[in-house]
């Protein structure tokens, strides 16, 4: 492991302002309409954005809808496996998917730091691009804000979703059972790894890429199969362990998940050992956790392991009645011990 | 993985246990002294393996912990400082001191880099000559050489804005501490791997000689920890008294020669304050008169000068858990008005804290009592 730390970012050089976001391209004014045309309308090319309106319409069948906000303040904007521009085009699909939704448009908020290379801006926007187009959900609608050098941190974006949830099916924590199976679509903690090692200056012999990834043609699948889903729940911040105590609080149930079969990859492995994090706590943008009746187990995993983004899907444990605290681990060594939420982020440790 | 795999397996931890339960007759009274130690121990479940008359006690091999409070106020104090980069290990910044901890300065908008090598900490001084870096020097002799060669390199390459607050701490002082109490009841240590992986065992025989317990210097894995139990019990019930090493994939007798050097160029024994505890004679390091240049206390003595003497809140009981006097979950404050999200103590913050450890990995067990 090495450590090449830069802590001063910024070019003494004054930068032209042509290449770099003012105050102005927040303003109203042509800048302003330049940087919606130049950039975000030629990226996300779409009727329904280039009408220029205040906001996108369509005609709804009737039916339920999902809708879903995130926002994205990742440190670096860029990182081994991707970018905040897809990490938000991804993870608002995945809120609309883990709905049960057939994911529809999005839209995009953009705050962006003045003195940001447009450069930079035309990056994360194509990246966006691709991705929408990839998972073949269009940014219909979008804002732009400028705020002062050093109010922001380069850009953030904020993201909302509407999807379609198709007849009959319903995909949610309280419809979790004693008795179902906990299935997890992939190996655990690659985002966080990849994210902090860029972010710390740390490089290690195998490199470690973000699992950012769209999961709504996997669920989408699951549910044409006519798998009975009773919840789905993408594995981001604070990772597996919180997100079945998430769940298990929600639905008044207990979990038992099983450490030896629970999937993380050999470079996460040693990351994690080396910094003192435990990987089932470490933030994913790709995994998600299923919970299905136990007779479905296999025709389940038959289909997440069709895809790419779920080729590593395993059967972990079980929910169980209702106990306190709600997750219990049962370690490598057969013995069982508590899986609680963290008080705060981890910490690396001293030695 | 390669060099975890092969110590976490369960069928030679099975055995193991089933060795510790054929030779325990008596009950007996052990400490593991490195808070890595209780972390493996109650992460996976090991002591749930052990036979019922065979306890385990948590020792205060835990830099975080043990740092008094009256240096966490320092901390907060240098952090405070405009132009000042104050640099520190993730486990320290939530630690309280009498008003506040360290993240509570980074958001009233205090410079705190988490630093992961001392080095880390020097080349952020040569870029930024007209900054101040403090670092946060915790730890054990594990950490000491790091320290030791960042203060030589300094030194060397004529960095003069880099200075050091020193937390630093000795085990052995610690452990005849203990052995010296009138309450004491450990009759038998797994001494701390890592620590002895740069110092050796030399020093531990004449403790064990002195008050007549055994020592077994123990790694971290699960079947570490086991086979060192396994030895150490061993040694009770045959009446021997010996200094025995389990981690002898990175342990030798006389230690790592290089590191012990540098640390003995640099640093000195000094008396050191231990969180709970009180003041243990020559139990820390402090930096010779040669290098005093990068002590942060010599450096910022007038901003110190300031600073009252700090305050531990009395109802925390971590003195007596640091001594394996009492077990986190016996404490009345545990889990009720104390929990990592609002700690009355170190040991409930630092990622290898007892307290921390019983919260995280047995809430069921203390909660539901």
């Amino acid at each position: 492991m090495n450590s090449n730390k830069s802590f001063e970012p910024g070019c003494p050089l004054p930068i032209s302002a042509k290449n770099t976001v003012q105050l102005a391209h927040g303003g109203g004014g042509r800048l302003m309409q330049e940087l919606i045309q130049d950039v975000f309308v030629r990226a996300f090319q779409n009727p329904m954005l280039e009408s220029l309106h205040d906001g996108a319409t369509w005609p709804v069948e009737k039916g339920t809808l999902a809708f879903t906000t995130d926002s994205y303040v990742v440190r670096p904007l860029f990182f081994p496996g991707g970018d905040i521009g897809s990490l938000a085009v991804n993870g608002t699909i995945n809120d609309l998917a883990m709905c049960g939704a057939k994911p529809l448009y999005l839209s995009a908020g953009f705050i962006l730091e003045e003195g940001l290379s447009l450069d930079v801006l035309q990056q994360v926007v194509n990246s966006m691009a691709e991705a929408a187009q990839a998972a073949g959900v269009p940014i219909v609608t979008g804002d732009t804000k400028v705020v002062d050098r050093g109010k922001g941190d380069g850009i953030f974006i904020h993201t909302s979703g509407v999807g379609f949830v198709p007849t009959g099916v319903r995909v949610l924590p309280t419809l979790i059972q004693p008795g179902d199976a906990i299935l997890v679509s992939g190996d655990l903690g690659s985002h966080g790894v990849a994210v902090l090692s860029v972010r710390e200056g740390l490089t290690f012999d195998s490199p470690i890429e973000s699992d950012s990834a769209p999961l709504h043609r996997i669920v989408a699948d699951l549910i044409e199969c006519d798998i009975e889903i009773h919840c789905l729940r993408d594995l981001t911040r604070g990772g597996l362990a919180s997100v079945l105590n998430e769940l298990a609080t929600a639905a008044k149930v207990g979990m038992t998940v099983d450490e030896s079969v629970i999937p993380v990859s050999e470079p996460v492995r040693g990351a994690c050992e080396l910094l003192g994090l435990d990987p089932l706590y470490v933030a994913n943008e790709g995994r998600f956790v299923a919970m299905v009746p136990a007779s479905q187990i296999e025709a389940t995993l038959a289909v997440m392991r069709q895809h790419a983004a779920s080729s590593q899907s395993a059967y972990i444990g079980a929910v169980t009645d209702h106990q306190s605290p709600p997750i219990v681990l049962r370690t490598v060594l057969g013995t069982h011990r508590v899986l609680d939420l963290l008080s705060g982020e981890q910490l690396p440790r001293i030695c | 993985m390669k060099y975890v795999d092969e110590f976490r397996d369960r069928a030679v931890a099975e055995a193991l246990a089933a060795r510790i339960k054929k030779t325990v007759q008596q009950p007996w009274t052990i400490m593991e002294v490195c808070g890595g130690q209780t972390h493996s121990i109650v992460r996976f479940g090991l002591d749930s393996l052990l036979p019922k008359n065979l306890e385990l006690v948590h020792g205060p091999g835990c830099p975080v912990c043990v740092t008094s409070i009256s240096l966490i106020d320092e901390a907060v104090c240098l952090a405070s400082l405009p132009r000042v980069f104050f640099c520190s290990f993730g486990d320290m910044l939530r630690v309280p001191g009498s008003h506040g901890d360290l993240f509570g300065v980074k958001a009233a908008g205090g410079d705190i880099r988490i630093i992961y090598s001392p080095l880390d900490a020097l080349e952020l001084a040569r870029k930024n000559p007209d900054r101040e870096v403090v670092c946060f020097a915790v730890g054990f002799e594990t950490t000491a050489p790091a320290w030791a060669m960042a203060v030589t390199q300094a030194k060397q390459s004529g960095i003069s804005n880099f200075s050091l607050l020193i937390a630093h701490v000795l085990v052995p002082p610690a452990m005849e501490a203990i052995l010296s109490s009138p309450q004491n009841r450990i009759q038998g240590f797994l001494a701390a791997g890592h620590v002895c992986t740069v110092m050796g065992y030399e020093e531990y025989e004449a403790i064990a000689q002195k008050y007549r317990v055994p020592i077994v210097v123990t790694g971290f894995e699960p079947l570490d920890v086991l086979e060192g139990v396994a030895m150490l019990v061993s040694q009770l019930e045959e009446g021997r008294v010996e200094v025995e090493n389990q981690y002898v994939r990175s342990v030798s007798r006389e230690g790592n020669r290089p590191a012990r050097s540098i640390v003995e160029e640099v640093f000195e024994p000094a008396p050191r304050t231990w969180r709970g505890i009180g003041e243990i004679s020559a139990s820390g390091l402090r930096l010779k008169s040669a290098y005093s240049a990068y002590d942060a206390e010599v450096k910022f003595q007038s901003e110190l000068a300031q600073l009252s003497v700090g305050i531990e809140d009395p109802e925390c009981q971590s003195g007596l858990v640091l001594q394996g006097l009492l077990k986190p979950m016996d404490c009345s404050a545990f889990g009720t008005r104390c929990t990592p999200e609002q700690p009355l103590g170190a040991p409930m913050v630092s990622s290898e804290g007892a307290c921390a450890a019983y919260y995280r990995y047995r809430g069921h067990v203390a909660r539901e009592t």
